[in-house]
């Protein structure tokens, strides 16, 4: 789950990271009196989950609190990226003397954490670490021993702080780390990081990535996420819901694959016999009749996908449990288009049976089936 | 011992009296697989498939002594606790089925058992199976494989029992086969799995079985030029039309920060001179070419 800048900002102000004061804003007449509250000038940010805001006009500088209305008028129910804007964030203006980069995150390679510092910040890490590669300082945490001082010390100085400004800077990256943990992040990321005229040192923009999987610890972003799923369409949040991952593509031809790996190799087979798949839909292991049918259902009525392909390789998934889930969308939605099954693995004498009674085309080969598939949509 | 698993290999199953422990430890038993214990806590003294079942990992080791691997099918929530307990206890391999659980907790405990010098597999994988001794940890459909001189090495489960049941249909049978899982974060990862192949006397070509995400199989690539792997391998890669920045089904199945996609992959491999099929039928192809 992505999670917004102000709502990123909120957590790891809660975590002692001093913070630019600023008010959430969802008309232009709460940025114009956040404004006033404020002291102009300020900076309205467009809430999107999508990096690289700036450029595409989703940060701009408002000197009064009338421009501030006019400016919020402009971004509120706009796009940015593609993403609608239904807030935006009222923010003080600050003289900025340094922009740097900070960010923590977990490893795959090393199976820890990795702290990412770069004296210089404000573009992606991706293109500092490939412009100026030696600008960047990993420091890998073992989860088991946790955060040390002589790795705080490291970031400080790398950063090139010491003093009053060195103890900033390690309150924001403790409490960067603190909240990296309690909120069981995939990234916090403060970037840039500004140092001030004034001396201060705050995150200008703040970006965290939460890990679905532990959503259920966190039960208020878990209903902030169901509220409003950000950059996953309402679709593919609802289809999760039933127990499945689904993402749309701009093809014909529906698929559905039990596994990520088979589902999307299933995708690249129907690529590669000159077809176009509609979608993604992985079942996932060990799916019930009930989650088939769904998926089923789903594809059935989706105007758009001329025929469904269905790749199911059994192994805690029973292929009789996907052969019950396929007759009972059939047999509540007709068969308004071709659907052709491959399926291989647990108890698959059974579910060959069921589907041979409803008349499904069946194949011993994914590859014959994709190319059969591929025929039946182009007719 | 071909790689983890072999004849001495006694397992206990936690989770064991739940629907999926339940049923996959009877196809593990149908296979061969010597199932000594089961453990749920709270459900001492039952039987399943007349396998006993204990309260705690420790009650099941005192009573089978011989256990040294376990098969986690616990639910996401109570899994890292599990693994912890059958570790403490001083199982030597784990594989952890369960899907779901949170990064950071996988991080942690894999570090643990690394430190106790336990293996973990997984977690959100299919296990591992050794055709040669009939062994089987995991969730695997036992009838595609056959025993061989291939080993396999997979992120996704249902690619390699698909790929394995190709293999099989035309006389290729398997040393080993090992679904490390999807997740971002594996235990035993893919380049550590495809080194114990190296390794591994009764192994003579390795495939590897990879997706979209993270840059594991870059690190194969590196260590091939590297001359650390020498035996004959050949990659497949699932993914090659994923979009950008979409999640597909796996947790690590995901192209970020402008890493991960299929292409450079496909490219890390060819670099170095390993095949890469471009469906899953063709592994075999490469494989009858290279053996």
């Amino acid at each position: 789950m992505k999670l917004y800048e102000y709502e990123a900002k909120s957590i790891l102000a809660s975590f002692g990271v001093p913070m630019l004061r600023g008010r959430l804003a969802a008309t232009p007449e709460e940025a114009r009196n956040a404004a006033a509250e404020l002291g102009s000038p300020v900076v309205i940010k467009a809430q999107v989950t999508v990096a690289g805001r700036g450029k595409a006009g989703g940060i701009r500088l408002a000197a009064t609190p009338e421009e501030a209305y006019r400016v919020a008028a402009n971004m509120l129910g706009g796009e940015v990226k593609g993403l609608k804007v239904a807030k935006v964030l009222v923010e003080e203006a600050a003289e900025v003397r340094r922009e740097m980069y900070l960010s923590i995150t977990n490893e795959r390679a090393s199976k820890s954490y990795i702290i990412l510092a770069s004296p210089i910040g404000g573009v992606d890490i991706e293109e500092i670490a490939r412009e100026q590669p030696d600008k960047v300082l990993r420091t890998r945490v073992d989860p088991l021993a946790g955060l040390r001082d002589f790795q705080v010390r490291r970031v400080v100085r790398w950063l090139g702080f010491e003093g009053d400004r060195g103890r900033q800077v390690e309150a924001v990256l403790r409490g960067m780390y603190r909240a990296f943990l309690e909120y069981d992040a995939d990234l916090v990321e403060t970037n840039p990081l500004a140092e001030l005229a004034d001396g201060r040192i705050v995150p200008l923009d703040a970006r965290m990535i939460i890990d679905d999987n532990a959503l259920y610890r966190h039960p208020d972003l878990q209903k902030a996420y169901e509220e409003d799923p950000r950059d996953v369409t309402q679709f593919e949040a609802a289809a999760k819901k039933v127990g499945f991952s689904y993402v749309e593509l701009d093809g014909d031809i529906g698929v559905i694959g039990n596994g990520a790996g088979l589902t999307m190799a299933t995708m690249d087979l129907v690529y590669a016999y000159g077809g176009r798949p509609a979608n993604f839909l992985d079942i996932g292991g060990g799916a019930n009749r009930e989650v088939v049918y769904e998926a089923v259902k789903l594809l059935l009525n989706n105007q758009r996908v001329k025929a469904i392909f269905i790749n199911i390789f059994g192994g805690i998934t029973r292929t009789d449990e996907v052969a019950r889930g396929v007759e009972q969308a059939l047999r509540e939605v007709g068969r308004p288009k071709p659907i052709v099954v491959r399926l291989k693995g647990t108890n698959e004498e059974e579910g060959r049976r069921i589907l041979a009674g409803l008349g499904i085309e069946m194949y011993d080969f994914a590859e014959d089936a994709a190319q059969r598939v591929v025929r039946l949509a182009g007719q | 011992m071909t790689v983890l698993v072999g004849g001495d290999t006694r397992a206990i199953v936690q989770g064991i009296t739940g629907r999926e422990g339940t049923f996959h430890t009877g196809r593990m038993l149908e296979y061969g697989t010597r199932i000594v214990a089961g453990v749920t806590p709270g459900r001492g003294g039952a039987e399943v498939h007349g396998i006993p079942v204990y309260d705690s990992v420790e009650e099941a080791l005192s009573s089978h002594p011989d256990a040294n691997a376990s098969v986690v099918f616990v639910p996401a929530r109570f899994a890292p606790d599990a693994v912890y307990e059958a570790v403490d206890a001083g199982i030597r391999l784990v594989v952890v089925i369960t899907e779901h659980i949170p990064v950071h907790e996988t991080i942690r405990f894999v570090r643990y058992a690394r430190y106790r010098g336990a293996t973990v597999i997984g977690p959100n994988c299919p296990g591992i199976i050794a055709p040669g001794p009939r062994v089987k940890l995991g969730i695997m459909p036992g009838h595609v494989y056959a025993p061989g001189p291939v080993g396999v090495v997979s992120r996704s489960g249902t690619l390699s029992y698909e790929i394995a049941y190709h293999m099989t249909s035309r006389g290729i049978g398997q040393s080993v086969v090992i679904g490390i899982g999807g997740d971002p974060v594996p235990g035993l990862d893919l380049l550590e799995a495809v080194e114990l192949l190296e390794g591994d006397a009764d192994t003579r070509a390795i495939v590897i079985i990879g997706e979209i995400g993270g840059d594991a199989e870059e690190r194969v690539a590196a260590a091939i030029a590297e001359g650390r792997v020498k035996k004959p391998v050949v990659a497949y890669i699932a993914g090659r039309t994923a979009p950008p920045g979409k999640r597909m089904g796996h947790a690590g199945a995901i192209i970020s920060m402008g890493t991960g996609d299929a292409a450079s992959k496909v490219k890390a491999f060819e670099r170095v001179g390993v095949p890469v099929a471009s469906t899953p039928s063709e592994v075999v192809k490469l494989l009858e070419v290279v053996l």
